[in-house]
């Protein structure tokens, strides 16, 4: 197959999922309309059609559109994490860095695929330089706490999603025209294990994993989500450069790691004493909220391939 | 017309920069003759509330802004008048020639809801609300039959506090509380408070230095 074929594949197998998560969602509503559960899970069902409506969009358009697609959600994502911030009106230069210039340029260095540059810019010079901006202001009050807020926020929205569209640079043999299909891998692999976490923690869930963090996740949740999203990122080795059962240990790496993003998320949101980021997307909260495991997953993912599979 | 497709503009501005969202927490959007109490820091507050509102009621409801400020130049009289219909006060008692209050009596018997914000001007200052001044009293106790809601607009300072050029695209929330009425025989002073701890309740969990 080429890669337009199996593109066309792999999207037409998702709208088929989608088509039969519909039509249980219907027969579901028909039988329990008033269940929040139910009504929450459609809003998740039709909120999915979007998202991938937007991403099939990105792909059409090629590298201009998905690193657009991936520098609005990072734009998204800075200001939800941002708002629950507690910075003072000293920080607002650096903020306005952070929102204008930073995230700008770390997609115009992923564009023009300058990989020495986009891999430090905000781990090394944003680092050492925001703090300073916010320094020569000369507000002094719980000054640690607010810049070492603002870096996380970069990195968390900023730097780690922007390795999602960062995969388009890897120059990997024989894999050229088929990189979008390592970001469909990727995000299909840590999309699904959060569905099946859900799907199988509300089917068979009893024992809470982390009641602390995420009352919800439990358990049979994470066992079953971890061996079916697994076995999808084994079956989906075609549309990778890895044979079936690397497929079948990068997805399990990137699930874990997607599953501990939603644990650190869950901490910071239970600090900040709020129950979504968001409430951008129908049903899900917001772009953080869906986001959380991408964004743990993306770095590691990106590297791991880098490492053994670009040259 | 113009003022009208402007203040469409506006409101997808102000819903682009700072994601705003209305939470009615105390009442619902209904066809009522209100007012609309809010704090305020910033000159976007009234075009918050106006954005969050439902476009059937946003055509009747009318901010209360300074005159000395919205009249000054062709564009604010333009914004202040065509597109939003303020209702326009001068907070000079001694070069106004009407009571504040008679033209926002006025408006009210015409049918308008109003926007007002009870501490009288932008609060500036680091505490997050200022004592009320009289004018929600004395339009209450005038008026009984109109409801008084609270409404606490969160964040927007963040967005552009003063002094700065830039604006930054922080989420903003605006709540809507339970409404509020002056008792029979009450007075101004414990009214003000009254409505001033309504207005507070509403504000998110304060921290330590925010």
């Amino acid at each position: 197959m080429t890669a337009g074929e199996q593109t066309l594949v792999l999207f037409g197998g998702i709208t088929a999922v989608l088509v039969a998560a519909s039509l249980i969602g219907f027969v579901l509503t028909l039988r329990f309309a008033e269940n929040p559960v139910v009504v929450n899970l459609n809003a998740r069902i039709r909120a999915w059609w979007v998202m991938i409506a937007l991403i099939g969009l990105a792909f059409a358009l090629g590298k201009a559109g998905v690193i657009t697609l991936f520098a609005i959600a990072s734009f998204a994502a800075l200001r939800e994490f941002l708002t629950l911030t507690r910075t003072r009106r000293g920080d607002h230069l650096a903020l306005a860095a952070a929102f204008f210039v930073v995230l700008p340029l770390q997609y115009y260095l992923i564009w023009i695929d300058w990989y020495g540059l986009y891999a430090i810019l905000i781990p090394v010079y944003v680092f050492l330089l925001l703090p300073v901006v916010a320094a020569l202001r000369g507000d002094t009050a719980s000054f640690m706490r607010r810049i070492a807020e603002v870096q996380w926020g970069l990195m968390i929205s900023v730097y780690c999603v922007s390795h999602v569209p960062a995969l388009l640079t890897l120059p990997i043999p024989g894999f050229d025209d088929r990189k979008l299909l390592l970001i469909a891998f990727l995000i299909l692999v840590v999309q699904s294990s959060d569905v099946l976490q859900y799907v199988w923690g509300k089917l068979l869930g009893r024992h809470p994993i982390a009641p602390s963090l995420s009352p919800s996740k439990t358990v049979e949740g994470f066992v079953g989500g971890i061996v079916s999203a697994t076995l999808i990122g084994a079956a989906l080795w075609w549309i990778t450069p890895f044979s079936p059962w690397q497929a079948a240990i990068m997805a399990l790496v990137v699930i874990l790691m997607g599953f501990c993003g939603g644990l650190v998320m869950s901490a910071i949101k239970r600090d900040r004493g709020v129950k979504d980021w968001g409430q951008m997307i129908e049903g899900h909260g917001g772009m953080l909220d869906r986001l959380d495991s991408v964004i743990f997953a993306a770095p590691i993912f990106f590297h791991l391939t880098r490492y053994w599979w670009a040259v | 017309m113009i003022g009208r497709l402007f203040a469409v503009a506006v409101t997808i501005f102000a819903r682009i920069v700072t994601g705003v969202r209305g939470e009615w927490r105390g009442c619902l959007p209904e066809a009522r003759q209100r007012i609309y109490f809010a704090n305020h820091s910033s000159h976007g507050d009234f075009v918050l509330i106006w954005t969050v509102l439902p476009a059937a009621l946003r055509r009747s409801t009318r901010p209360v802004a300074a005159a000395d400020y919205w009249r000054q130049g062709r564009l604010r009289r333009f914004i202040g008048e065509k597109v939003f219909d303020a209702v326009l006060i001068d907070r000079d008692a001694a070069a106004r020639q009407a009571d504040p209050i008679e033209i926002l009596l006025a408006a009210l018997d015409h049918g308008a809801s109003l926007i007002f914000f009870p501490e009288g001007t932008r609060n500036t200052t680091g505490q997050r609300l200022l004592p009320f001044r009289s004018g929600l009293y004395r339009l209450a106790s005038a008026r009984p039959q109109v409801e008084l809601v609270p409404v606490w607009i969160d964040n927007l300072n963040r967005v552009l506090p003063k002094g700065e050029i830039v604006p930054l695209p922080l989420l903003c929330t605006v709540t809507f509380g339970t409404p509020v009425s002056v008792a029979p025989g009450e007075e101004s002073e414990p009214f003000r408070e009254r409505s001033r701890e309504a207005l507070l309740a509403l504000a998110p969990e304060v921290e330590e230095d925010r």
